[in-house]
């Protein structure tokens, strides 16, 4: 950066003590209350994206460990946690929720070493929203009755649960919450890159005194998810990820009478009227691009903004880019981390150079990235027509897309242009305007005058190929009944 | 003594408004009680399935954008004109010959016009218990709403002819969704005749369709297409059923089929807000709050 009135404004490094973590050389899984070996034995190294060296060693389950674990939560299930009653399933998750808090700072210094998300983020965002998820849903673990009207909530019976990377701890917590308070037991599989906070929460389940097989983690590879969600002895499936691996899931379902919810991709419209604050917009957008390194499902990826002030927008978004720091995630001035892994990285360097060769503009900051890890700049494309690849598909990167827009109604054409419906921000001063455009977005999630906003209260989940059921507030606990007469 | 000849109705399949033949040409014997002939009803096309999806693609922003006190009043609409041709449904269903006594036949017809008026008045009810106001940690106004997901396939079970394809279509339009239904294969004239009286109830063209034929030939095209958005299978036998919801895999699209309370269909368990919800998407809105 350059200096200002003679001073510097280089920050002096800041980083986060690792202290308080604590790693095991080799992580076993926790199935009916126990770290076990994987039956196989086999064992693949998760990986620090800031610095490329692994961290541990952690059990691939196989078929027989997946058995295992879905047979412990039937037993868990049948053997008491479906009678126990709400109220005491309730203190369960309380419990949870309050170790969650009284070890957040380690959680947070984990979830950022295995994952590469800066700790402002697994900080401020990741764990006390994970801690607040189980304690939202611990109060409905006794209200079941007052939750459906005219209808009573009954169990389905063992959940089986896949998630991503891009939030290991929070999703696993989106995921156990509601499934538990709602009377379900769990077998749940974290992303083969970010198994390490899902397995410290396995000690943070037995400090809670949880019953044995109540909650089950198998961590693993594609192949230990496919052996989950096709396991037969399962009622549930639920996952989060690509819609891609969605689809396959949904084939694979199909006509066995699971349940089923899909949390899947998104390439979210953030659409910019011309009365705006545009400062707030800036921050508006930066946070809706640039937060976890656009690792983010529902990402404003896709920057819509009124051709009036089109060029101040841009300027002022090129100069706030300017001021990002880049670089290691366990500092805490850091505001891009790490990309999560090196295949990740390597998708998103495809798709930017899909936009410079489709004939985009793109704008980086210099910045120097770290010279090990997996990095990337933010980056901004302009000139983007909707046909293109970085307009279509969903990167997953710290990489936006402007385009423009003349009237509300091409701002709603354009927006709702694509297979996604997750997501969608809106940006003017002009109520009306805004409840007239949240109307017409297809998707789930309607940011205004805001954006990745996230509560255990509010419903998150999307439209069209972004999935279907609901994660959070009353909504959420659908997903885990039967409704009954 | 003359004798007056009865005039045959002719049962045309009701897309987008109008009775149409197949563009296939093709039609197939219904036959009722002690297998006497019925009519010949018109044997659906994929090309049929396609012609209806795109009709209920094009109503359905129009229907959903109707104020929800209209929606209601024309759902009511639909049980005055069913109530006023009760004889007619009455006989028809007994007619179509799965046993039923008279009295069962004037049940099941009271049961279905019960049904529209029960879902009359959700209209502008289910949004009030089905959304609400999230009491989020930090200064936002959040609010979150069902809306309609869209288009939605119906497959109507064969049997009774006549309630289950009631109970299932009133929740999904009722929101705003249009539907495409298939009636039942054995049973298809009721549905027909259920047809007539939805373009008699101003239900804007094509927020229902109604096709007839054999599920193993149109269930397939519609449940892989683009644009329907939900699947209710309640119709279909367990092969079908998994290969409809595989093809629906493809486009991500929900598929929900009646649980077993929900077959009894003259009870109350066949009737809920949920089944409402089960073809509406939440959409939460978040404001900041500031001076």
């Amino acid at each position: 950066m350059e200096p200002v009135g003679g001073f510097s404004l280089e920050y002096a490094p800041a980083p986060e003590s690792v202290g308080p973590v604590r790693l095991a050389s080799q992580y076993g899984l926790f199935i009916g209350g126990e770290m076990v070996e994987p039956a196989a034995g086999r064992m693949a190294a998760t990986v620090n994206p800031a610095t490329g060296e692994a961290l541990a060693e952690v059990s691939v389950a196989d078929v027989g460990d997946v058995e295992r674990a879905v047979a412990a939560a039937r037993a868990a299930w049948e053997g008491g946690w479906r009678d126990l009653p709400g109220a005491e399933r309730a203190k369960y998750l309380y419990r949870v929720a309050r170790l969650l808090q009284e070890r957040a700072r380690e959680f947070a210094v984990l979830e950022t070493m295995d994952g590469g998300k800066p700790i402002r983020e697994s900080r401020d965002l990741d764990i006390p929203l994970a801690a607040a998820h189980f304690f939202y849903y611990a109060g409905w673990a006794d209200k079941l009755d007052y939750a459906f009207s005219g209808r009573g909530a009954a169990p389905l019976g063992v959940a089986a649960q896949v998630i991503p990377w891009n939030f290991p701890l929070l999703m696993a917590a989106w995921k156990l919450a509601p499934a538990l308070a709602c009377g379900n037991t769990a077998v749940i599989k974290p992303a083969p890159t970010t198994p390490l906070t899902a397995l410290l929460l396995a000690e943070v389940l037995r400090d809670a005194g949880l019953p044995p097989g109540v909650v089950n983690i198998v961590t693993g590879d594609d192949a230990t998810g496919a052996a989950l969600v096709a396991h037969p002895g399962v009622d549930k499936v639920a996952f989060t990820g690509s819609t891609e691996v969605g689809r396959a899931i949904a084939a694979q379902v199909a006509g066995t009478g699971k349940r089923l919810t899909l949390e899947l991709g998104g390439k979210a419209a953030n659409i910019v009227f011309d009365d705006a604050a545009l400062d707030q917009v800036t921050e508006g957008i930066v946070n809706g691009i640039y937060f976890n390194g656009g690792q983010v499902c529902c990402a404003g990826s896709r920057l819509l903004v009124q051709e009036a002030v089109a060029d101040t927008v841009v300027g002022k978004l090129q100069r706030r880019m300017d001021t990002l720091r880049v670089g290691d995630p366990l500092d805490k001035n850091t505001d891009i981390g790490a990309i999560n892994s090196q295949a990740q990285l390597d998708r998103i360097t495809e798709l930017v150079a899909s936009g410079v060769a489709e004939g985009a503009d793109l704008y980086t900051p210099e910045c120097v990235l770290p010279a090990s890890g997996f990095f990337h700049p933010p980056a901004l494309f302009t000139n983007v027509s909707t046909a293109h690849r970085i307009a279509q598909e969903e990167i997953f990167g710290p990489v936006l897309s402007v385009l423009t827009f003349r009237t509300a109604e091409e701002a709603v054409a354009k927006a709702n242009n694509t297979p996604y419906g997750l997501s969608a921000g809106i940006w003017t001063e002009k109520g009306s305007r805004i409840l007239w455009m949240a109307d017409r977005m297809q998707a789930g999630v309607v940011w205004a005058n805001t954006f990745n906003r996230f509560d255990p209260a509010s419903p998150f989940g999307g439209y069209r190929e972004s999935g279907y059921g609901r994660e959070g507030g009353r909504a959420g606990l659908l997903p885990y009944v039967e409704l009954v007469v | 003594m003359s004798i007056r000849l009865s005039v045959n109705k002719t049962y045309k399949q009701f897309i987008g408004g109008a009775f149409e033949r197949s563009e296939s040409g093709r039609s197939y014997p219904v036959v009722g009680v002690g297998d006497q002939l019925l009519a010949h009803a018109v044997q659906g096309s994929r090309k049929d399935v396609r012609d209806a999806v795109a009709a209920a693609r094009s109503a359905q922003e129009g229907w959903a954008g109707r104020t929800a006190y209209n929606r209601g009043q024309i759902l009511y609409r639909v049980a005055e004109v069913m109530e006023s041709r009760k004889d007619e449904f009455c006989a028809e269903v007994l007619r179509a010959g799965d046993g039923q006594t008279e009295a069962a036949a004037a049940e099941e017809t009271a049961a279905a016009i019960d049904r529209w008026v029960w879902y009359t008045g959700w209209a502008d009810k289910f949004a009030t218990v089905l959304g609400g106001v999230n009491p989020v940690a930090g200064p936002y106004f959040n609010l979150s709403v069902p809306e309609p997901t869209g288009v939605v396939g119906i497959v109507a079970p064969d049997e009774p002819p006549l309630i289950p394809l009631v109970s299932r279509l009133a929740p999904v339009i009722v929101s705003g969704n249009t539907a495409v239904v298939l009636a039942s294969e054995r049973c298809p004239l009721v549905a027909i005749t259920l047809a007539e009286t939805l373009a008699l109830s101003d239900v804007p063209s094509g927020v229902v369709s109604i096709l007839t034929g054999h599920r193993g030939e149109l269930v397939p095209p519609l449940a892989g297409h683009g644009a329907v958005d939900a699947l209710d299978l309640t119709g279909c036998d367990a092969d079908l059923d998994a290969d409809a919801a595989r093809q629906a895999a493809a486009t991500i699209t929900r598929v929900v089929s009646a649980s077993a309370a929900e077959r009894q269909w003259a009870h109350e368990a066949a009737q809920s807000p949920y089944l409402i919800d089960a073809f509406c998407e939440t959409k939460t809105v978040w404001h900041p709050k500031g001076r």
